[in-house]
């Protein structure tokens, strides 16, 4: 069984005065115990939604959330409020994009760590901070004991980072939520991290979800990516796959967007025609027909299905970019 | 070496040993080393430097700040030892100062009374002195009644939101609708007996809404702040989310708000009972009470009645709203450098 299973997860938010608008539509996804699944695309196209409502952490006001969250075989939709938030830092842990607004600045960060523990695990101070040293060291933090005592203004961007790594870490979840974790930082703090964070997750076996809309992030990272378009999954394949092969023309426009070390000098970066906001709703046909290169008749005529591919992935096109034009 | 052909001039010994130029950035040098020093003696202490120490030093560094605190300071050792400072008991009447007084005469200073008698015939200076108390007392305790009830209200309405916010709300704007003393004088006349305690909570009462405001406003933007989303992420109890992740996060421009009430509530309660309605008990010396009662009545006889109060009253408001702006800026995380 699938230590999460996505099924059919919508969120439409209804504000009162406003047409509904679905941020995530009919996404489905599995994630494997010790698996690293990413979720990709532009900003815009559901992949924080997502795993906000798999968190339980969108407002109630405002925003319908539809479909199941199977976590070990319990929707964690219908949960009851308590029980899902004893679940949250305990079996699902998150990590946010902005490490410096995500800690609470008027609280040193050893206490920060010890507080998940002494909710979860029972722990009490001394023990937790104890305990908080230890992670503290484990995810790379020079001088853990001053560390302790420091606030989050006065540390760097990276030991942020880290510090927000072994929070969520400190009740070793089986699964880790990562939203943008490295966008905020600088390249080479953010090649750290991401070693950080592979290497944490071999360890102790848990499973990650990387959101990202860095492919980089992805190729070094992930076992299996679904790419997202408009609150829709349009491609779902092994990293293998995907690099050599991508199907769907978004994935294709984006893995040629990259810059690349062996382009010729002075040639232009490609670029995906239009944003995001140019899509037309999933309902008259393909969200992304607008601004796609292989748009043909059928893509204005209904949402085109995901179908399985032959690589054992899964597609949402009428018309895939064919395998020969692959990424050079 | 540009030195030697500049002050061609002067004598060799000279530029040997003074080098001028040289001399003033070795003085500079010097200066950032120790500053350097310093810094580096700073980051090295055990743990980190906490904000409250942060805002601290820059307070040391605001003038202003140092004027409103010396003020304070003196202020509050004046009211804590007033019986020793205090030359005689304030609620004794004097006999050679009572055989003095007339309609029209009210002694000025004299021997062992160096601001002269009241118009009961009471040394002016130890009322001066003891009516300091009178006014730490209920500035500090109508500020601190009126914070205390102000924060839970305001937290109450900014964790929760919603009908309960609603409700709060709609009081504090009916509260602030009416003027402040306005409000404090309707709140002494509708108690039965006036006491000192009633300026007291009708001061705290007339502050309550503007704590209550400022706090659920702060509240409110706490709640969708990301350290808040990232505990709730956690799965931290909503108690202790409001308590020790979104209060401390909001208290800061509450407790800045509550040194300049501070000025404000002294001004208030002094004026209550300038008007009458203190407390009912003359011998109890206090600034308010001396400028309405002698002061006015007899101003054309002696002034100095109403002059002494009076300052004392602006020069210690002076002092609480000096040191609540400092606070404010060195607080402000917007002019942290």
């Amino acid at each position: 069984m699938s230590l999460l299973d996505v099924r059919d997860l919508s969120v439409v938010f209804q504000r009162r005065g406003e047409q509904p608008f679905t941020a995530v539509d009919k996404v489905s996804f599995t994630v494997e115990p010790g698996q690293t699944v990413g979720l990709v695309g532009e900003s815009g196209c559901g992949k924080s939604v997502t795993s906000l409502a798999i968190m339980g952490l969108l407002p109630k006001r405002g925003n319908k959330v539809d479909g199941e969250v199977l976590f070990d075989g319990t929707d964690l939709l219908k949960l009851r409020r308590d029980d899902m938030r004893d679940r949250r830092g305990r079996d699902i842990g998150m990590i946010f994009q902005d490490p410096l607004s995500s800690l609470n600045p008027v609280i040193p960060i050893g206490v920060q760590v010890a507080e998940v523990l002494e909710r979860h695990q029972g722990r009490d101070r001394k023990q937790a901070l104890r305990e908080a040293r230890e992670l503290l060291d484990a995810v790379g933090i020079p001088d853990p004991d001053r560390r302790l005592k420091e606030y989050p203004h006065q540390i760097s961007g990276g030991m942020r980072q880290r510090a927000l790594i072994a929070i969520a870490l400190a009740c070793k979840p089986r699964l880790l939520i990562a939203d943008e974790p490295t966008t905020a930082l600088d390249v080479t703090i953010q090649a750290q991290i991401l070693t950080l964070l592979k290497q944490l997750v071999d360890d102790t076996g848990t499973a990650l979800i990387m959101i990202t809309h860095d492919l980089g992030v992805v190729a070094g990272l992930c076992d299996t990516v679904n790419v997202l378009y408009g609150g829709k999954v349009v491609e779902r394949a092994r990293r293998h796959e995907l690099f050599a092969q991508p199907r769907h023309p978004y994935t294709h426009g984006l893995l040629n967007s990259v810059p690349r070390l062996d382009s010729i000098r002075g040639e232009r970066l490609h670029a995906i025609r239009g944003s995001v906001a140019d899509n037309i709703p999933w309902g008259e046909g393909c969200a992304f027909a607008p601004r796609c290169d292989n748009v043909v008749d059928a893509c204005l005529e209904g949402p085109p299905p995901l179908e399985p591919t032959a690589t054992g992935g899964d597609l949402r096109c009428n018309n895939p970019v064919s395998e020969e034009v692959a990424v050079p | 070496m540009t030195e030697p052909t500049t002050q061609a001039g002067t004598p060799a010994p000279r530029r040997k040993d003074e080098r001028p130029g040289g001399g003033n950035l070795n003085r500079l040098g010097d200066r950032k080393k120790a500053r350097l020093e310093e810094l580096a003696r700073a980051s090295s202490g055990k743990g980190g430097v906490s904000l409250f120490r942060d805002a601290l030093r820059r307070l040391r560094r605001n003038p202003a700040a140092i004027v409103g605190a010396t003020i304070i300071g003196l202020f509050v050792l004046v009211a804590i030892f007033a019986p020793l400072i205090a030359p005689h008991d304030p609620v004794q009447r004097f006999d050679e100062l009572t055989s003095k007084l007339a309609a029209d005469n009210i002694p000025g200073p004299t021997d062992g009374f160096p601001l002269g008698s009241d118009e009961l015939g009471r040394d002016l200076l130890s009322r001066l002195i003891y009516g300091s108390r009178q006014t730490l007392f209920v500035g500090v305790l109508a500020t601190l009644i009126g914070l205390a009830i102000g924060v839970l209200f305001g937290a109450i309405a900014g964790a929760f939101g919603g009908w309960v916010d609603n409700i709060l709300m709609r009081v504090t704007d009916v509260m602030l609708a009416l003027p402040a003393l306005l409000l404090a004088i309707t709140l002494v006349a509708l108690a039965s007996r006036s006491s000192q305690w009633t300026v007291i909570m009708a001061v705290a009462i007339v502050n309550v809404p503007i704590f209550a405001r400022l706090l659920r406003g702060s509240m409110l933007a706490q709640r969708e702040s990301d350290h808040v989303l990232a505990a709730r992420a956690l799965g931290v109890k909503q108690r202790s989310i409001v308590l020790r992740h979104m209060l401390p996060n909001a208290m800061t421009a509450v407790i800045v708000q509550a040194t300049l009430t501070l000025s404000v509530a002294i001004i208030e309660a002094a004026s209550l009972s300038f008007l009458g309605l203190g407390d009912p008990d003359r011998d109890r010396a206090e600034w308010g009470a001396m400028l309405g009662d002698a002061g006015v009545r007899y101003f054309e006889v002696r002034p100095e009645l109403a002059y002494y109060p009076a300052l004392a009253i602006i020069v210690v408001a002076l002092g609480f709203t000096l040191l609540g702006e400092a606070m404010r800026e060195a607080i402000d995380p917007k002019n942290r450098r």
